[in-house]
């Protein structure tokens, strides 16, 4: 059986992770590397890591990240922040990476998707997308949730998912950082609509939570990043949790 | 010496650093004799069928693959490339192993590619040691090789599945054993002292 995953999210910024890491045990917790060895022993399933640097320098950097993590991890990898083109796509495929996250180039040109597909395979291109709810529409917003579009949701997924996207990376600015639970209407919507897996984000705060994600809100994958880095819930119990309650996971 | 075929497969630099956390020193090649010569070959594989038998055939290793008596292990398009045939694109492939790559057609609620960890079952090989039943490896694909006379070992996703083939000195790995965590790491040992 196809298993659900479970998916920690790293922000990385000027090859450091960002954004409070409490790991106990580890001679670096800013040590992107370190840290997805320490999830991927712990039963992380993938893991995710943004560059959020913003340097002319971006894509050296990104590529040699990329490679760094790829010798040393045993699981796969999906890279993003600030990829635009298939040069960029293309350093990190060299790299290593196993897929790239797009997500505010994607929405300014979409034929990203179909370049990025055609070259290197829907399977690697994760189309992320943030999203909240402005008058009981969801509408999609651009760098990192703070610009609204008037694009909606739905048919932005739909569309990319026809233009060649192998997977939808969701998260609900509503969602995020309140720690009461993903969006599961959205997810669930997101997922009966298309025939790609959905990685759901935003909101996280505990064990059932993910129950919820995986079986109403029927998301393929679970991501999370504060809540893993505080060790807040540890993944093996996380496992342990859906797979008492008749989720199949990896153990 | 391991050879690793250098094509344009996506997944050679993975494949590399796999071998390298192993401690195993593999060469990275499309020179024919090089890979004659080596004691094991890799066959690694991510892409579109038929471009990828393209630019085997542009480099003459359609002809080498065949032809080797060694060890070969095919990953993921590198498996189904050592097939009869492809429905990605109509492609006829190596034929080492008679068997036929079809698509998934996605039933109720399924996704297509098949994407994530999924366990193998009967695994009764030298490659799939019996231990291995019940273990997570990590998959990503849309076409998959039928149950048949050289599948060595089963996944199930809407229908079982050839998790791994068998033929001869040719065996192959429809998942990606570089990303398959630990369980990936016997699976190589495993072929690495065949």
């Amino acid at each position: 059986m196809l298993a659900k995953r479970i998916i920690p999210c790293l922000d990385i910024k000027d090859g450091r992770t960002v954004k409070g890491i409490n790991f106990v045990n580890l001679r670096d917790a800013g040590d992107p590397v370190e840290l997805g060895a320490a999830y991927s022993e712990k039963g992380a399933d993938e893991l995710v890591f943004l560059d959020i640097t913003a340097t002319h320098e971006k894509r050296k950097t990104m590529s040699e990240l990329a490679r760094s993590i790829a010798r040393h991890l045993n699981i796969p990898f999906t890279i993003g922040g600030g990829i635009t083109s298939i040069e960029d796509a293309d350093a990190m495929l060299a790299a290593g990476a196993d897929k790239v996250s797009i997500n505010s180039a994607a929405v300014r040109r979409p034929e990203l998707i179909d370049e990025l597909a055609l070259n290197f395979g829907n399977q690697f291109v994760v189309l992320a997308v943030d999203a909240r709810q402005i008058d009981g529409e969801w509408i999609v917003h651009l760098n990192g949730g703070r610009i609204a579009t008037e694009i909606r949701l739905f048919d932005w997924v739909k569309e990319a998912e026809s233009r060649g996207a192998g997977e939808i990376l969701f998260t609900s600015m509503d969602h995020d950082g309140t720690k009461a639970g993903f969006a599961l209407e959205a997810t669930a919507h997101i997922s009966e609509l298309l025939s790609i897996p959905v990685i759901a984000s935003g909101g996280a705060g505990n064990m059932e939570h993910f129950y919820d994600v995986f079986t109403t809100g029927k998301a393929d994958a679970g991501l999370a990043a504060s809540i893993f880095h505080f060790n807040e819930i540890g993944i093996g119990d996380l496992k342990g949790y859906l797979g008492e309650r008749g989720v199949v996971v990896r153990r | 010496m391991i050879a690793v075929i250098d094509y344009n497969a996506g997944n050679v630099q993975s494949v590399l650093f796999a071998l390298e956390r192993l401690g195993v020193n593999a060469v990275l090649t499309g020179d024919h004799a090089q890979i004659r010569a080596a004691d094991k070959v890799i066959f690694p594989g991510v892409g579109e069928a038929s471009t990828t038998m393209y630019f085997l055939r542009e480099r003459g290793l359609d002809v080498v693959i065949k032809s080797l008596t060694q060890p070969t292990l095919g990953i993921c398009v590198g498996m189904q490339l050592l097939c009869a045939h492809s429905e990605e694109n109509d492609t006829p492939c190596l034929g080492v192993i008679p068997q036929q790559v079809k698509r998934f057609i996605p039933v109720k609620g399924e996704k297509v590619p098949h994407m994530g960890w999924n366990s193998l079952s009967r695994c009764e090989d030298k490659l799939f040691t019996p231990e291995l039943n019940g273990e997570y490896v990590y998959y990503v694909h849309s076409y998959y090789v039928e149950e048949g006379p050289y599948t060595s070992a089963l996944s199930e996703y809407t229908l079982p599945f050839s998790a791994g083939l068998h033929k001869d000195n040719f065996y192959a790995t429809q998942f990606h054993v570089e990303k398959s965590g630990k369980v990936g790491e016997t699976i190589l040992r495993n072929f690495l002292s065949l």
